[in-house]
């Protein structure tokens, strides 16, 4: 359903992206993750609109995107520049929902809906400010869930909350997309996240960012913070990914986990 | 309740400062400077002795109160609605300013008072002067504040807003708007300060009604206590203004307030 095609981006006479291909299939969760500075960034904001790449296309269902495409939302690692502080966070979930048509009931209550399938039903009335970082993170992921897009974007979206607060919202992403049949793509620079969270695992290279590695994780689910990442699979490709990232030559073992690179 | 006790604690500076200004003037016996007594005995028979049915306003104070604080509030409104307005456009319009800030810079600096001859010429004599000696005066920090707040709008909140693909009104009434309300509110509070100001200064030229008339008509008729009575009324007026513009704020602002507490 999104397709990158030579996708490259320069900031003046720095290159960030340079020839990104990628393919994402509906319904799928796609991990991108890389070293910082590796135009990971620049990349979600480019399939996101926000800034016009200099090089190359980006197809959404096979058409070209120009603009914000329809469709399409995104969760911000800063969650406090990305919710509005003058609203509640009913309001501020619902306010998208203003240019589908919905009236203010029903707004409300797909609102309601997404905030209750985030754990925050009871929150509803509550300030941004009267929340935790974790809490409004929920509250942006409930405004993309109640926004129903096709692709969802998150940009290091666990980033600026605990560790444990980062386990919980992992995994209720990873449950409120396998019940929305949503399509993902997450951008993070955590190794262990991109394998926990993806279907697949799109690796970066440092800038100018490139495709270095695309590794499907076949991991059994429903995924378990501790189950999961103690089984050997988990290990083993964290480890790949690893690799990658720092810029590792891969190697290929004799059992076939091996690592295709473009 | 422990600040709001300390509040009123710090009010004895009050009656020192009256007390002083009591012994001072009398110790000096200048007809120009009557002792508060007086002038409290003057602003009583003045404005304060009425009926109860009008709050203890005489109909003098009515008459007078009434068409200056009409004429401020009406000024202050429309310069308030304009300033937002041009504001918001210059804040947001690319290129905009560029091109209106030499001429903004130019009639900033002109002293409203200077007008006046010049608006006597474009509209009557009598309130529509008046209105626009205040709102020219006015309209300059509710402008300024405003094309500030909304240039300075956060880029996260703006992207969130095209992102998910907002109406142009949506943008600017629920997330520009807001964005720039501390401002904008900042502005509206120094312009209230000025207007009254500039009330009594359209009054004392070509009127006949109103407090800076009225100030005037004192002034000419050697009734010192009653100028005095007039400077304090200002006084006081200026601090209520200021008192019940805060409450609005507070009220408007709250998210500004807690948000910035907890960050």
């Amino acid at each position: 359903m999104l397709e990158l095609v030579d996708l490259g981006h320069n900031y003046g006479s720095y290159r960030a992206i340079d020839r990104v291909n990628l393919k994402v299939a509906q319904g799928e969760v796609v991990c991108i993750v890389g070293p910082s500075g590796c135009g990971k960034s620049t990349l979600l904001r480019s399939i996101a609109g926000l800034i016009k790449p200099t090089g190359g296309t980006v197809l959404l269902d096979g058409k070209p995107v120009d603009g914000s495409p329809e469709n399409l939302a995104v969760v911000f690692q800063d969650y406090s520049r990305s919710l509005y502080p003058w609203m509640s966070a009913l309001a501020n979930v619902s306010l998208p929902l203003r240019r589908r048509g919905l009236d203010k009931k029903k707004r409300e209550a797909a609102a309601m809906n997404a905030l209750d399938q985030v754990g925050l039903s009871g929150a509803a009335a509550k300030y941004p400010w009267e929340m935790s970082g974790g809490m409004q993170q929920r509250v942006s992921i409930a405004r993309a869930l109640a926004y129903q897009p096709k692709l969802l974007l998150m940009d290091e979206p666990f980033g600026s909350v605990d560790a444990q607060t980062r386990e919980e919202l992992e995994d209720l992403t990873l449950r409120v997309c396998a019940h929305h049949g949503m399509t993902i793509l997450l951008i993070t620079h955590d190794v262990d996240e991109s394998v926990y969270v993806g279907d697949r695992v799109v690796v970066l290279s440092k800038a100018p960012g490139t495709v270095v590695g695309d590794l499907p994780v076949q991991l059994p689910g429903p995924r378990d913070q501790i189950h999961t990442r103690e089984l050997e699979a988990f290990v083993r490709l964290r480890a790949e990914v690893g690799r990658l990232v720092r810029g590792i030559t891969p190697y290929r073992n004799t059992h076939g986990y091996g690592v295709e690179t473009r | 309740m422990r600040r709001a006790t300390f509040g009123v604690l710090r009010l004895w500076i009050v009656p020192v400062a009256l007390v002083l200004w009591e012994l001072v003037t009398r110790m000096a016996g200048s007809p120009y400077f009557p002792p508060p007594t007086q002038i409290a005995g003057q602003l009583y028979d003045m404005w304060l002795s009425g009926p109860l049915s009008q709050l203890l306003l005489t109909d003098d104070a009515l008459n007078t109160f009434g068409p200056s604080l009409g004429r401020l509030l009406a000024a202050w409104i429309i310069a308030g609605v304009l300033g937002v307005a041009f504001g918001v456009a210059l804040g947001r319009i690319r290129g905009l300013a560029d091109y209106a800030d030499p001429v903004l810079q130019f009639l900033r600096a002109l002293p409203p008072p200077l007008l006046v001859p010049i608006f006597f010429v474009l509209f009557k004599i009598g309130t529509p002067t008046q209105l626009a000696v205040i709102v020219f005066g006015v309209i300059w920090p509710v402008l300024v504040n405003t094309t500030d707040g909304c240039r300075a709008v956060d880029k996260g909140f703006l992207e969130t807003a095209r992102v998910f693909q907002f109406s142009r009104y949506d943008v600017l009434r629920r997330v520009i708007l807001p964005a720039a309300m501390p401002k904008i509110f900042a502005g509206l509070r120094l312009s209230l300060s000025l207007a009254l100001i500039l009330m009594v200064v359209s009054e004392l030229v070509g009127s006949n009604s109103g407090i800076g008339y009225s100030l005037l008509y004192a002034q000419q008729s050697y009734d010192y206590a009653g100028v005095w009575a007039h400077i304090v009324l200002l006084g006081v007026l200026g601090l209520l203004f200021n008192a019940l513009f805060l409450v609005a704020e507070g009220r408007v602002l709250s998210w500004h307030a807690n948000a910035r507490r907890t960050v």
